[in-house]
């Protein structure tokens, strides 16, 4: 994979800040995410410094991306060029807060692009706080290639968005999905892999046959996902540098399905099914050793380890109705977690290990909530005809999923969504999309 | 579920052909036509031969329908899974694959293992009334597989089904 190298920009901080005047706020620029934010913070990201000529456009080109995972976030605002008063036309000089301030830009993101002309560029970029006067952390510079460009401008957004929210952010990461074409009793499905924001599309397998809920490893090298190719749905893992794949599951006539990483990339929880049956196993992937978590004679699947891996969350229906439990993961006595009305399914730990998103069915009607691990303080983030399979970003703040719309000509897309259940927006794709899951952050 | 259609179609031509250049099937199939005259008629292979997948298909019915949310079989199933049984097991050189299906409403993995529930529940009718548990295998394609399109419980009733697709023979 391509390495994108960072450094702190070191002897350049801004000597020019004159003394904090006016607060916007009190106490340092911060945006609590926790605190259900309404007004979106008001930013200014300038075209990025062309430091050397070959780079004008990809200059211009990463502010756009930075500017499109931070506002994209509803947490920020971006302000228009058009307000602007003053510009950057140099990054190591000192920055002209007042200009800033006169247009309520409470921070502003410089830049600069070099290019070395042999398909390398250096990307280094500031934040300011501008009511305080001042830079909020140190500069940064990152060392990568050109075909790169979109990962160092998300990499930069991902700085921006942690500083001022004090979160880790999710921007260079990734997510594989199962690409959709064709009519509801046609339907051609292909996993494909695309940037979290759907840019630099690829596909991982031809349509011929089913494909469903790939799961990303925890390092994002390796992708889970079931397949009928060999005629029955069977658990596979494919290799995503090199889109090789093998069956890991190879019970001949056996159908297993709905696998999950174990946080360590070592071992896989799954179902089988066998005759009508279906329970809970794990597989170590490396020696192929099972071991089997549940023997009920109800309908055990949908399994997700929590992030320390001591525990699953799974979906059963031996009460009479799909409902969530968690057990520990060698599996013994599950304990129920979701009492509210109507049917819970799809339970996945978050990474951030406080909460657990479900799909829940009540009432004719499909929504996507959380609730704390012991079931209290269950929240539902959106209501449709269908919502499904929620998957979280890598900081456990926003939750992505599918949408399928009702009706003869109904198709599946992806959609994002706050944890506080705000900016709930459509993900681009080229052309249908369902069963999303999300990377870690890229390294 | 088009290409398994596709698959068996194929399978009914090349059993049709078998039975074309065999004097014995093409005797058996006399045979069985009974009444003079009509035999004659019967195109082996097709939904007029008694013998053929596309009897089964056609005549016997391939498939039973499914309450929402059950695996249980209803009456209406049962007597279809009767006839099924009584074809196999005349025509015991056949082997069957039972796939389920459920509708729309419900979660990925839930509705394959219901499929498979419901699949399942037709494998266990079908070798309870006689039929070889080895000559029958289940599959679910839980909500995959819609034939009906529609949101409307008219057409989530038909795409919650088990259907029983004939396949190669065990002789071949």
């Amino acid at each position: 994979m391509k390495h994108i190298i960072a450094s702190l920009l070191l002897g350049l901080a801004s000597l020019g800040a004159t003394a904090p005047v006016a607060r916007a706020q009190d106490g340092p620029l911060r945006i609590e995410i926790t605190d259900g934010v309404i007004e979106p913070l008001p930013y200014a990201v300038p075209a990025f410094v062309a430091e050397t000529g070959n780079a004008a456009q990809i200059a211009q080109d990463i502010a756009r991306v930075v500017a499109a995972d931070l506002s994209g976030t509803g947490l920020f605002r971006e302000i228009p060029k058009e307000a602007f008063i003053s510009n950057i036309t140099n990054f190591a000089a000192p920055v002209q807060f007042a200009d800033w301030k006169a247009i309520n830009a409470q921070a502003l993101i410089t830049g600069a692009v070099s290019a070395d002309g042999a398909g390398n560029i250096a990307v280094s970029f500031r934040v300011y706080d501008v009511f305080a006067g001042q830079e909020l952390g140190n500069g940064l510079r990152f060392r990568g290639t050109q075909d790169g460009w979109r990962r160092m401008a998300h990499k930069v957004a991902d700085a921006v968005y942690s500083r001022i929210t004090g979160e880790s952010g999710y921007f260079d990461s990734r997510v594989v999905y199962v690409s959709e074409s064709g009519p509801k009793n046609d339907r051609k499905k292909r996993l494909a892999i695309m940037d979290y924001d759907g840019a630099n599309l690829k596909f991982l397998t031809d349509s011929t046959s089913i494909v469903l809920a790939p799961r990303f490893s925890p390092t994002g090298d390796r992708v889970l996902y079931t397949s009928y190719e060999t005629g029955f749905p069977q658990v596979f893992v494919l290799d995503v540098g090199s889109v090789t794949r093998r069956v890991l599951e190879a019970q001949s006539g056996t159908m297993s399905f709905a696998p999950r990483f174990s946080p360590n990339g070592q071992e896989v929880v799954y179902s089988i099914t066998d005759g009508g049956n279906t329970d809970i196993y794990r597989m170590n992937i490396g020696t192929g050793v099972r071991s089997r978590l549940t023997s009920a004679p109800s309908i055990e699947t949908a399994p997700s380890f929590s992030p320390d891996g001591r525990q699953i969350v799974f979906e059963s229906d031996r009460s009479g109705t799909q409902q969530l439990y968690i057990m520990p993961a060698s599996g013994g006595e599950a304990k129920r977690i979701s009492f509210g009305q109507g049917r819970y399914g799809t339970p996945v730990w978050s990474p951030r290990g406080d909460l657990i998103a479900f799909t829940k069915q009540n009432k004719g009607r499909f929504h996507i909530g959380v609730m704390r691990t012991d079931g209290s303080e269950e929240r539902l983030l959106t209501a449709s005809f269908l919502d499904e399979g929620p998957t979280w970003a890598p900081n456990g703040r926003v939750i992505m999923f599918t949408r399928e719309t009702q009706g003869a000509t109904g198709s599946a897309s992806l959609y994002s969504v706050d944890v506080s259940g705000r900016n709930l927006k459509p993900v681009r794709t080229q052309g249908g999309g369902s069963d999303p899951s999300w990377s870690p952050l890229q390294e | 579920m088009m290409r398994a259609i596709t698959k068996s179609a194929a399978l009914c031509a090349i059993v049709a052909l078998a039975a074309c250049t065999n004097p014995n099937s093409a005797g058996q199939g006399g045979l069985f036509g009974g009444n003079s005259g009509a035999a004659g008629d019967v195109v082996p292979g097709s939904a007029n031969d008694p013998r053929s997948p596309a009897y089964f298909q056609q005549a016997i019915g391939d498939r039973v329908l499914f309450p929402v949310d059950q695996s249980t079989l209803t009456d209406e199933g049962r007597a279809v899974l009767t006839a099924q049984a009584g074809w196999l097991m005349t025509n015991s050189d056949y082997l069957a694959v039972i796939e389920g299906h459920a509708d729309e409403q419900g979660t990925r993995e839930y509705n394959l293992a219901l499929g498979a529930r419901r699949a399942n529940a037709v494998r266990e009718y079908l070798i309870e009334q006689g039929v070889a548990g080895n000559r029958l295998k289940t599959l679910s394609y839980g909500k995959e597989r819609p034939i009906e399109i529609c949101s409307l419980e008219a057409c989530y009733a038909q795409n919650r089904r088990a259907v029983t697709i004939i396949s190669a023979g065990l002789t071949s």
